[in-house]
């Protein structure tokens, strides 16, 4: 299974086995990462799933949609590798993924 | 208005209602507190509902909470102008605000205030809300009757608001007052008339234009109205639209965490058993906070247009119909959250409820009224054994506004 790490804003990294199909925010509730809210469920309707993904990532986890873009954009701390993590699919290709949790959702 | 009396909804029992005559929005079943068995009956039997007449015209109702998420998040199809309650505007006293405006407009107003009440500020916030809170927690009466809606709740979200707009504090309760007027009419009881509530309305612009004109004097600063008045989105805005956005961030800010303050307070009182799990376990406190804000919802619905001919759990919803998103409904709804109709404090998913809405309209002080609520609590679980409620509580007459005008309450100490 692909492996994810979270970091916390304070250091405290997470890693997780992740299963192909869920979602990046899903993988974390399932494990009880911290720092992840999804008050919506993964539906990219409340933006409190918001992670930075690492920039040599960026390229694999592709871009937001309109969608997701609407939701992010109304985020004040938001970075330019900022994604919803419902929105980020796990793959085979994602193994070793690392996010950036932010220190708070909004 | 149809030539025939329509049916008083409260008169009868809802299995006794045909369906096609079921006008949930009838003040009686609110002022009454009997609106829930109603709902239920909708959310099993007709969860996308029409009702062809009401004081408020024809309207559609959602009651399930799969389809209201579904329309919230869709502003594409389902817009939110003009205005976001089941009344429709005043054609000769419209109130622009950005919750009823559409992106792209809607994103560029919001970003310019939400900074405010945005996480990183709240921690600024936090010890003030605090110190508040704690001062005027100490000052209650002890072993004595008082009205908890007026010595806290109200309190607490007038002083808050004062901080926001940097207003000053001494006239905090014309905040109070014009968020009342803002939200009720001559049938609420609030004003006398239709005129009255558009004079105090226009006292309200008097008094925050004078303020606007100071602070466009000074630099920009971290209060709303200074926000407003620097912003590249807002600072020509017409007055008109300068007041509808102030009603917006005033309501916002008053009607809601004032009545999850209150609604918790009754909740507790009506579950002893989930008040000894706090006694017990205060860290459940912020897990409460959410269940609260589900429990009262404290604004019942928003409203919608259809942008276009849209199909949804077998009804087709025409372009220009209003739809009503009953998200108190969908607060109860079996469908989506377990045993809805029991109160939980320390329930699992507890932050998975609709009370802030979904997609961009989606509460912007969301963060702002938990960190008060938990706060509130903290301070009350360090003085006193238990608020004890002694008496009927008064509703607010509203669809909208689901809170309490009086809760008389004796506070005992530990």
């Amino acid at each position: 299974m692909p492996r994810i790490k979270y970091i916390e804003h304070n250091g405290t990294e997470h890693e997780v086995d992740a299963e192909v199909g869920i979602s990046v925010m899903q993988a974390a509730l399932d494990d009880l990462v911290p720092g992840i809210d999804a008050d919506c469920g993964g539906e990219c309707s409340c933006a409190t799933c918001h992670v930075m993904v690492k920039e040599e990532w960026l390229a694999k986890t592709g871009a937001p949609d309109a969608g997701e873009e609407s939701m992010l954009d109304l985020n004040p701390e938001r970075q330019p590798n900022s994604r919803l993590s419902c929105q980020i699919a796990v793959t085979e290709e994602l193994d070793g993924l690392v996010v950036d949790l932010p220190e708070f959702q909004f | 208005m149809s030539e025939a009396a329509p049916l008083r909804m409260i008169d009868f029992q809802p299995q006794d209602i045909p369906l096609e005559d079921f006008d949930i929005s009838q003040r009686e079943l609110w002022a009454e507190d009997a609106k829930m068995e109603y709902f239920a009956r909708l959310r099993d039997e007709a969860p996308v509902h029409f009702c062809k007449d009401s004081e408020f015209g024809p309207y559609w109702s959602l009651t399930r909470y799969a389809d209201i998420m579904e329309v919230d998040s869709n502003w594409q199809d389902f817009s939110s102008e003009p205005a976001i309650t089941i009344i429709d505007p005043e054609e000769d006293f419209p109130l622009p605000m950005f919750i009823a405006m559409d992106p792209p407009k809607h994103d560029d107003q919001r970003k310019t205030v939400q900074g405010a009440v945005a996480p990183a500020n709240l921690k600024n916030l936090e010890s003030t809300i605090r110190g508040r809170v704690q001062k005027v927690l100490d000052d209650l009466p002890l072993g004595e009757e008082f009205d908890w809606v007026d010595r806290v709740s109200i309190e607490l979200t007038t002083q808050m608001l004062a901080t926001l707009f940097d207003f000053p504090f001494e006239d905090r309760r014309k905040l109070t007052r014009w968020s009342d007027v803002a939200t009720g009419g001559p049938e609420t009881g609030v004003v006398e008339t239709e005129e009255q509530r558009q004079e105090e309305l226009m006292e309200c612009l008097a008094y925050f234009t004078r303020l606007w004109q100071e602070r466009q004097e000074q630099g920009l600063s971290n209060d709303f109205i200074s926000m407003l008045a620097h912003g590249e989105a807002t600072k020509d805005m017409a007055p008109e639209e300068y007041l509808g956005n102030l009603v917006l961030l005033i309501v916002g800010g008053n009607d809601t965490t004032r009545n999850s303050m209150t609604g918790g307070v009754l909740a507790l009182n009506e579950n002893p058993g989930e008040y000894a799990k706090l006694r017990n376990n205060p860290g459940v406190i912020p897990n409460m906070v959410s269940e609260i804000i589900r429990w009262q919802t404290p604004l019942a619905h928003m409203r919608r247009i259809a942008n276009r001919d849209y199909e949804i759990n077998g009804q087709t919803i025409k372009q220009g119909d209003k739809v009503i998103m009953w998200y108190l409904s969908g607060n109860r709804d079996e469908r989506a959250i377990e045993n809805p109709n029991e109160f939980i404090i320390d329930r699992a998913r507890a932050r998975q409820h609709l009370s802030f809405g979904f997609g961009p309209h989606r509460c912007m002080g969301n963060r702002l009224a938990e960190l008060q609520l938990r706060i509130l609590w903290e301070e009350i679980q360090q003085r006193f054994h238990m608020i004890e409620v002694v008496g009927d509580v008064e509703l607010v007459p509203s669809n909208f506004v689901h809170g309490y005008t009086k809760m008389p309450v004796v506070v005992h100490p530990l």
